[in-house]
């Protein structure tokens, strides 16, 4: 592999470009007063439930710092729960307990962690150490999802999320996200996640990296990735797409995760989604992008645009992603 | 579209106006490009000794006023126990001195240090001035009526009719005539007498030749005469039309040099010396009140200047930042932490101040790891770190004292905050996403800050930016281009290889 490539190279494929989302998606389609509704997951949850978007039931949210200190009697009946910070970004400050030991709280990975150690990371969360800009932050308890046995295999301790990039209320770009033990059980592609890209028209893999790099199968369990497909599909890509009219914001990220009894959750939203979802998938984003800015007529319905998404928009880069697949 | 043509139109107009307005005040007054340009001063000093009687002393003297080729750039004079004042009468300035009570012999001192500036345009001229009418004695008489015959005749205007009588003056063998003229009257004022005596209003002008290190020097005589529209000035030795190279007038109008009442033996003496001072200090010092004098800086007191040459630079380093993340891509923790830490480098210079931080933060990140045990919240937690860099500094400080260095000392200078929150970021990151993060932020961070430091370090940047503040206007602009950029970062090119794997060897 070369050190560098060249710009043109990346012109071609239709690379965006870490400034050219900021300034020509972001900054166009996105409204900043629209942000605080995802950048806080209180205010999405809230919003979710109004559109009937399903999402992680949440058990209760803590504000104050002296709630801290009590929280011990809350905790007693829960045996698996997720923590996560009202305002965080980037999967940080994420803590998913799968079980108990006694006193003890089991992590994902298996580490232990005594009352006072969660109570330490919910007073971190509270004093905004993972908030976006410092401020003052929620504590979220959620119910922990229990993952799709079609997963199985797939992910390492954490559950598999799909990240689905939707432009102006049309899915056009989807990547499967699994955690790996480099990843210490999360989901980001930058902590050592793998990312599978997905074949919009029909949710199969395209294609899998990890830092960057082709894999062919998943480091810590060895499964191949080809015979992955993601069920419902249709009906997963207009949940994503719903997810426009909820917010109004433009260029989203949306989080999906695919529970064994409730079937796909909204797991949270992202105003600014990453790049990587590109190199996971094997092509850029700017084609589909300036297709869908091209179109006259923007389909009104989410079943409509989904349909167009799949049909149109899942084709165009087709020629390119097979000659890189496995 | 408009809009882009708009922000192009905007970013042109900051360039031009930028370029434009350090190129008139490089021009106008004389602000040098490059620092470390010196410029040629005369240092004149006038000396007069007299006798006190006792009695009320008033002495006045002709200062110059406007002397063609020169401007003046201080003046002063030491007197002791005298009241000095500069009297301004009609564009003639005059100092005086006075004291009540003198006796014996007196020194007084006016200094002058005069620039060499081009020559403007002749004086602008006025009506001529009433000819005094001149007396002879009948041989004298006789004698100038025949030389001023002479010149006449080989002359077609006053000004060569005046070059001719110079010529017939001088000759090595003058002719009877302008032998028995000279042996009754010196040249200058000989020349004066002709002239008047010939109709063309004529004044005897005195000004220092400069020649560096010279003392005890007399003003020397320059003739002037009036053409009907303007004074011209000759040579009385050489004829040549003008003024002298570093000449410097010093007494043009037909009032006295030298007024000295209540004392006797009055004598003045010239000294003078050539000096060079800093370009930068001219312009304001000859005391431009133009519009274009109000953007510099130098006019203000020293201590604002300090401050403002700190600010001025800053944009430079803002300009680095916004380059390595827009253009090159490099991550940093904390967007504008660099700038802090390069201006933090630029008290205490790169080798002490870059090796100092890194042992800071590193020992701050040591200690601040027992702290992650003591659960503690946040700001309790940044609290206590500001607090321990403190204490690593004042050891450090102490240290190398102990040692015999000072770099101890510059460390302080470092800011505690921006260490302090530093420090917690990076353990924070340490913890979430492990130590090649670190590296990466931190080793960003850095780069980022030693560039800027390097650039705001330059001697020319440091000079442009103080003395021509217009330039930031050239590095907004800059900003706001790269702040349009869509094109990929440098770093991108490298981030997206992996989707290139056929193109590898």
């Amino acid at each position: 592999m070369k050190w560098l490539v060249g710009r043109k190279q990346l012109q071609e494929m239709g690379l965006l470009g870490m400034n050219c989302r900021n300034i020509d998606f972001i900054g166009r389609y996105n409204r900043r007063s629209l942000y605080q509704l995802v950048d806080d997951k209180l205010k999405t949850k809230q919003l979710a439930e109004g559109h009937g978007i399903p999402m992680p039931r949440l058990l209760f949210s803590v504000r104050e710092q002296h709630r801290v200190k009590h929280i011990g009697s809350l905790l007693e009946s829960l045996s698996e729960f997720v923590i996560k910070p009202s305002k965080g970004s980037g999967g940080k400050g994420i803590l998913v307990i799968t079980g108990r030991e006694g006193e003890l709280f089991v992590k994902s990975s298996g580490a232990k962690l005594t009352l006072q150690d969660i109570q330490r990371h919910m007073s971190n969360i509270l004093a905004g150490l993972y908030s976006l800009a410092g401020t003052p932050d929620t504590v979220m308890l959620e119910e922990r999802i229990e993952m799709d046995d079609r997963f199985d295999g797939y992910s390492y301790l954490g559950i598999p999320d799909l990240r689905v990039i939707v432009f102006q209320g049309y899915p056009v770009m989807a990547m499967l996200r699994l955690a790996t033990q480099a990843s210490d059980g999360k989901a980001n592609l930058h902590q050592g996640a793998v990312g599978v890209g997905l074949d919009l028209a029909s949710g199969q893999c395209l294609n899998a990296v990890q830092h960057s790099l082709p894999l062919q199968c998943h480091p810590d369990t060895g499964k191949a990735f080809t015979d992955i497909e993601v069920p419902n599909w249709r009906e997963l890509l207009v949940l994503t797409a719903r997810c426009y009219e909820m917010t109004g914001l433009g260029y989203l990220g949306t989080d999906i995760i695919l529970d064994r009894q409730r079937g796909p959750l909204l797991l949270e939203l992202n105003a600014r989604p990453g790049l990587s979802i590109q190199v996971a998938c094997g092509f850029g984003l700017l084609p589909r992008l300036r297709r869908v800015e091209s179109l006259r007529k923007k389909h009104t319905c989410a079943e409509d645009r989904v349909a167009y998404a799949l049909s149109v928009l899942g084709t165009m880069n087709e020629k390119c992603a097979t000659e890189i697949s496995p | 579209m408009t809009s882009r043509r708009l922000f192009h139109c905007i970013v042109a107009l900051l360039i031009v106006a930028g370029i434009g307005l350090g190129w008139l005040r490089h021009s106008r007054m004389g602000i040098p490009l490059l620092p470390g340009t010196h410029r040629p001063v005369w240092l004149a000093e006038a000396r007069i000794d007299f006798i006190a009687q006792g009695e009320p002393v008033t002495v006045s003297l002709d200062i110059p006023d406007n002397p063609p080729g020169f401007s003046i750039f201080s003046e002063q004079a030491a007197s002791p126990g005298y009241g000095f004042s500069i009297i301004e009468d009609k564009g003639l300035r005059r100092g005086e001195w006075s004291i009540r009570h003198a006796r014996g012999p007196q020194t007084l001192y006016y200094k002058l240090q005069v620039i060499p500036t081009p020559l403007e345009k002749a004086d602008p001229g006025g009506p001529p001035p009433k000819i005094e009418p001149v007396y002879w004695n009948a041989p004298e008489a006789l004698a100038a009526g025949q030389l001023l015959e002479n010149a006449y005749a080989m002359s077609s205007s006053p000004e060569s009719m005046t070059r001719e009588l110079i010529k017939l003056l001088n000759k090595p063998e003058p002719g009877q005539n302008a032998a028995l003229l000279l042996g009754e009257t010196p040249l200058a004022p000989l020349l004066a007498k002709l002239l008047n005596y010939a109709r063309i209003p004529t004044r005897i002008v005195l000004g220092l030749r400069l020649e560096d290190g010279r003392r005890n020097q007399q003003l020397s005589p320059l003739i002037e005469i009036h053409d009907g529209r303007h004074w011209r000035l000759f040579d009385p030795l050489t004829g040549i039309q003008g003024i002298p190279k570093d000449f410097l007038l010093w007494h043009q109008d037909g009032q006295s040099l030298l007024d000295v009442k209540g004392a006797s033996h009055s004598t003045i003496r010239f000294a003078m010396m050539r000096q060079s001072i800093a370009a930068t200090q001219l312009p304001y010092a000859v005391g431009d009140r133009s519009p274009l004098a109000f953007l510099g800086p130098q006019s203000l007191p020293v201590e604002e200047q300090n401050m403002l040459r700190m600010l001025l630079i800053l944009p430079l380093g803002a300009l680095v930042v916004v380059f390595m993340r827009i253009m090159v891509g490099v991550r940093s923790s904390g967007t504008f932490m660099p700038i802090l830490i390069a201006l933090s480098f630029l008290q205490t210079t790169l080798l002490p101040g870059l090796p100092s931080f890194v042992a800071i933060v590193a020992l701050g990140l040591l200690l601040r790891g027992y702290l992650s045990r003591l659960n503690l919240l946040l700001v309790a937690r940044i609290a206590t770190i500001v607090i321990i860099v403190i204490f690593i500094i004042l050891f450090s400080s102490l240290l190398g004292y102990q040692l015999g260095f000072n770099t101890g000392m510059t460390v302080a200078f470092f800011p505690i905050i921006i260490i302090s929150w530093t420090i917690e970021r990076m353990s924070i990151l340490w913890e979430d996403e492990g130590p090649r993060e670190v590296f990466i932020q931190g080793g960003g961070s850095l780069l980022v800050a030693v560039l800027a430091y390097l650039l705001m370090r330059w001697p020319l940047m440091a000079h442009l930016s103080f003395h021509f503040p217009e330039i930031n206007l050239i590095t907004v602009a800059l900003i706001l281009l790269m702040g349009n950029y869509t094109g990929y970062k440098f770093s991108e090119l490298r981030r997206f290889r992996a989707m290139f794997p056929r193109l590898g060897p």
